[in-house]
């Protein structure tokens, strides 16, 4: 099957010279489309949507705006520009030049890392995949579908990696990242929260901001990677990233703006009555979904992010930034741990600890969106505030794995914990609330009643602009 | 000190579940019951406590479930079946420790097998999850080996790729030798830290079969039902009680009911005496259950078990065991001859081989073994295995002035010719006889009479045979001499002499085991300050010293 690879993939990887890569994706990527139609957004395959491409790396090709049907997007393989000269820049091999292809005795690391990256990006598309039919207007189908399309993209951009430096293990690998499905009792997804329902839209600005700020902070620290195709994948899948939490920000953002107008409005705290989400629904999904991205970061103490680093093979987020040796094996990280009953820092060595210390950078990331979104309550002159639980709290993987902590970083009793956990996590009620509200809304410009329109529309587009056409 | 004896009571890491025909054995460690402070026993890592608690289930199933046709060995945790031998307690742990602590668990391995083949108890490796190291091991020691194919659950042997050093419970051996995976095959699959899965694994005979993980759980239950299903062993008898073992310690002396050990500090050296049976055996065997663990021989090998495991863990400087014995040879006869009479009886039968495989532990101890036969000694058959197992035998000629118990004297029984084989497959005896098949002959033609000193010596059962002047000094030099010997030299020139003849999967394993694994767990590459294993989770990189030795 002869493909135009130019205009059916954009890319910049020279693919229309590289034969082997050309054989790999013959085969990759009428896959890749079944799995799409199969696994992709439901019923909406059809639409024309209002989509941005990526043609090219630079400022003019990197955001194509125009109507396309999902199927037909260009699915493209873009790695950031290659910087001259560059070095590994912590770890043991600090200092040698970037490797271009991959070093064997790191051959099997790397491609597990890849792997598990790339595993969650299907995953979230899959998750998603029910969304659209409750979508509160046109704006946010669209914002929906960019996200799937680009997470689609970004397991593009992972299996280029795998066909083109990995031999048959890594178009094997390719393979599975298609067979597996969230959720799936016997191929799920390889990470816990992937293989969670994504079932609401609330939940979905909550995942986009929260858990998909998780995917940011592995890809900028990959992105720092001395395997140079791997950190030039992942910083241009980081500008893609980005668009995604700007869904979830400003997802809960509208949220919250909604219900301040409706408490100012009739003077009240419970809009429930009105088709809102009160603020302390709002607190307890933002509970779950902060608490459930964190043990995305793996174990506190880990060897295996301390081999990466050594490796030179995965650094620390902003690793450019950071004054130190690079190196790590004389220094030592505070760490949250359990001590005599309480939860309290202590030193460990900070190679092990770069989990900890990822997670805390991502923690930092987090608390920002959380003061703008109470600058919305504020100055509609509430009195709330929204929190980032404690970092213990409610974890299944790590050092608070089974055990009871409440969101200030208590260590309670299973029975205390019991009888208080409705609320600090999302209760029945509260689900069935938000689930009661999910009705589609698909005139141009109309909004569903528990969101604010946006400040402003995609690509500078009019509040009424036609983002998906439904003919 | 280390303790081995054990009851499900007691379990911190198994959980052990009969139903019908079919045992379940789930692994699930607690991750501070380690044995040691300073690892945590994480992702089914297990250390020498683990291993503690698998050796006696596996002892228990065997007498206690006379109805268990098959016992498959699972992992009660989430996708993760087991990592393998604890990787920090293995660099935290003493050498002597890690050489120990290998051996016990391949001689566990290696019952597990022995279970498979000889009890009628087939044992299966449901593999519901990450299968690693010493837990690939543990699997490849069983007869089956099912694995989940859920995408990620993974068999490998990474020792060589992650830590520097083998596998340490005969994994290399059985991959080739029992599994047959061909040796190509095997190289690339031990240099591979995550190992195979799925279609791929099942082609290379790494795994018997891989199943989705809707359809596991229903999978092992058929599989081993198939297995119990063809088993011989009786459905409708009850299984023997195994109760505490008694042991008092009252300062250098240990006494059970069958066993006195004596620790001569000074000159590194204990005794061990064995007491024969003081009454007739059971008329049948329907008595010899009703006495249970305290049939004889039963009782005997629990002992004897113990105190092998006791001194060679808990008395490392001890480097000399003594072997001596106290009873009627008739009686150890007339016991012998239940054993043989009534070999068809699943009791009789573990009896038989239990003590075939507490005889096996003997043979493997890094110490020098003596036997000494003395005026009475009940050296008979089932105890005439010691003084073969012997690295010397002392025979005194005669009796001595003033004690009037019968002279010296050794007995052969048929037990003598094939229910006790070595590692390497050969009884004792062909082994001691370098398997010349006159001199076995010769022998065998002596089954059931009394030998002494002179006929002894002659038909090679005794090495030396000094006469009462001569016997005091020159058993004394001779432990003394021993004790002045480099402990490292002799327990390497014992091993080499004590398996002549061929080798078998069994024997192979220890060999490699002492020769490769033992030599690479001394080199800087492995536990150097810089070694893999003392780098293990640290983060930092290995640095290896790049000469081939």
């Amino acid at each position: 099957m002869a493909i135009d690879y130019i205009e059916r993939i954009p890319n910049n990887v020279d693919l229309s010279r590289d034969r082997r890569l050309q054989r790999a994706l013959e085969e990759w990527q009428p896959r890749y489309l079944d799995w799409w139609r199969e696994m992709g957004p439901e019923s909406y395959q059809g639409l024309d949507v209002y989509l941005r491409t990526a043609t090219s790396v630079d400022a003019k090709g990197w955001a194509s705006f125009g109507h396309v049907k999902m199927p037909e997007y260009r699915w493209g393989i873009f790695l950031a520009e290659p910087e001259a000269g560059r070095t590994i820049g912590f770890g043991e091999h600090k200092g040698e030049p970037v490797w271009q292809e991959v070093p064997g005795e790191y051959r099997g690391v790397l491609r597990r890392l890849i792997v598990t990256q790339g595993d969650t990006e299907p995953a979230s598309v899959e998750q998603q995949r029910h969304l659209g039919h409750t979508a509160p207007s046109l704006y946010d189908l669209r914002n929906l579908f960019q996200v799937n399309v680009e997470e689609g993209r970004h397991l593009w951009a992972m299996v280029y990696l795998l066909h083109a430096y990995f031999g048959r293990d890594g178009r094997e690998e390719a393979e599975t990242l298609l067979e597996r499905r969230s959720g799936d009792e016997d191929k799920p997804r390889i990470l816990g929260a992937f293989n969670e329902k994504t079932p609401d839209w609330l939940s979905f600005f909550m995942f986009t901001y929260f858990t998909d700020r998780d995917g940011k902070y592995q890809l900028a620290s990959l992105a720092e990677s001395g395997f140079d195709p791997l950190a030039r994948t992942c910083r241009f899948m980081l500008t893609e990233e980005a668009h995604h939490m700007f869904v979830g920000e400003t997802g809960i953002g509208r949220v919250i703006q909604r219900t301040c107008e409706l408490m100012r409005e009739h003077k009240v705290h419970d809009v429930a009555p009105f088709g809102a989400i009160n603020l302390d629904t709002m607190q307890r999904y933002l509970n779950f979904h902060y608490s459930v991205s964190l043990d995305l970061f793996g174990s506190e103490i880990s060897t295996n992010a301390a081999n990466f680093y050594s490796m030179g093979l995965k650094g620390r987020f902003e690793e450019g930034r950071r004054e130190d040796d690079h190196r790590l094996t004389d220094a030592f990280y505070p760490v949250l741990a359990l001590d005599g009953g309480r939860v309290a820092s202590r030193d460990e060595p900070a190679l092990t600890s770069l989990n900890a210390r990822l997670r805390d950078d991502y923690s930092t990331d987090c608390a920002r969106g959380v003061v703008r979104w109470n600058q919305v309550i504020k100055r509609h002159g509430i009195d709330f505030e929204l929190k980032l639980p404690h970092q213990a709290f409610n974890r299944r993987i790590g050092a608070f794995a089974n055990m009871h902590v409440t969101p200030e970083g208590e260590v309670i009793s299973k029975e205390t914990w019991n009888a208080a956990v409705d609320r600090w996590l999302p209760t029945e009620q509260d689900r069935a609330h938000v689930q009661s509200l999910m009705k589609p809304v698909r005139e141009p410009g109309k909004f569903a009643s528990w969101i604010a329109p946006p400040a402003r529309g995609i690509n500078n587009q009019p509040a009424d602009f036609q983002y998906v056409k439904f003919s | 000190m280390l303790e081995f004896r054990t009851d499900p009571s007691r379990y911190k890491h198994w959980k052990l579940a009969v139903e019908g025909r079919v045992a379940t054995l789930a692994l699930d460690v607690a991750e501070g019951g380690g044995l040691f402070p300073g690892y945590e026993l994480k992702l089914n890592s297990y250390d020498l406590g683990v291993d503690i608690e698998l050796a006696d289930a596996m002892l228990r199933l065997r007498f206690e479930h006379p109805e268990v046709g098959a016992v498959v060995v699972t992992s009660a945790k989430d996708r993760v079946f087991c990592a393998g031998a604890n990787i920090r307690m293995l660099s935290g742990a003493t050498h002597g420790h890690k050489v120990n602590f290998c051996k016990f668990t391949n001689e566990t391995r290696n019952a597990i097998e022995d279970a498979s083949v000889h009890s009628g108890q087939v044992w299966l490796a449901a593999v519901n999850g990450a299968c690693a190291g010493g837990g690939y091991e543990l699997a490849l020691a069983c007869e089956k080996i099912l694995l989940i194919d859920d995408g990620s659950s993974a068999v490998s042997l990474p020792e060589v790729p992650l830590l520097a050093v083998l596998p340490g419970t005969g994994g290399l051996t059985r991959l080739v030798d029992k599994r047959k995976v061909r040796r190509d095959r095997a190289d690339f699959f031990c240099t591979t830290e995550e190992g195979l899965r799925g279609k791929r694994a099942v082609e290379w005979r790494l795994v018997d079969e891989v199943v989705p993980r809707s359809r596991f759980t229903d999978t092992v239950a058929a599989r081993a039902t198939e297995l119990a299903a063809q088993s011989a062993r009786p459905a409708g008898e009850s299984g023997i009680a195994l109760p505490p073992l008694a042991r008092a310690i009252d300062g250098d002396r240990i006494d059970y009911d069958t066993l006195t050990l004596r620790i001569d500090r000074e000159r590194g050296a204990v005794e061990i005496i064995v007491k024969g049976p003081t009454d007739a055996p059971p008329y049948d065997v329907a008595v010899a259950k009703r006495q249970g663990a305290a049939f004889w021989p039963l009782s005997l090998a629990r002992a004897l078990d113990d105190a092998i495991l006791h001194l060679r863990f808990n008395e490392e400087t001890i480097g000399t065991w003594v072997l001596r014995s106290e009873g009627m040879l008739d009686a150890v006869a007339a016991y012998d001859a239940l054993l043989a009479r009534d070999s068809s009886d699943w009791f009789i039968r573990e009896a038989t081989l239990y003590l075939k495989r507490v005889l096996k532990r003997l043979d493997l101890s890094a110490r020098t073994i003596f036997g000494l036969v003395e005026p009475g000694s009940c050296f008979a058959g089932t105890l005439a295995e010691l003084l073969l197992a012997a690295d010397r035998v002392y025979m005194l000629d005669g009796s001595i002035e003033g004690d009037n118990r019968p002279p010296a004297r050794v007995r052969l029984t048929p037990m003598n010719f094939g229910a006790y084989p070595m590692v390497t497959g050969l009884t004792r005896l062909k082994a001691r006889l370098q398997d010349d098949a006159t001199a076995i002959a010769d022998a065998a033609a002596r089954i059931g009479e009394d030998l002494d000193a002179a006929e002894a010596e002659k038909l090679g059962l005794a090495t030396f045979t000094p006469d009462e002047i001569d016997w005091e000094d020159e058993v004394r030099l001779a432990i003394e001499e021993r004790a002045a010997f480099s402990p490292d030299a002799l327990t390497g020139l014992e091993a080499s002499l004590r398996f002549p003849g061929p080798e078998t999967m069994e024997s192979k394993i220890f060999a490699r085991l002492s020769a490769w694994q033992n030599w690479i767990f001394q080199r800087p590459n492995a536990v150097g300050p810089a070694g893999a294993l003392k780098r293990y989770g640290t983060g930092q990189r290995p640095e290896f010293d790049r000469g081939r030795v």
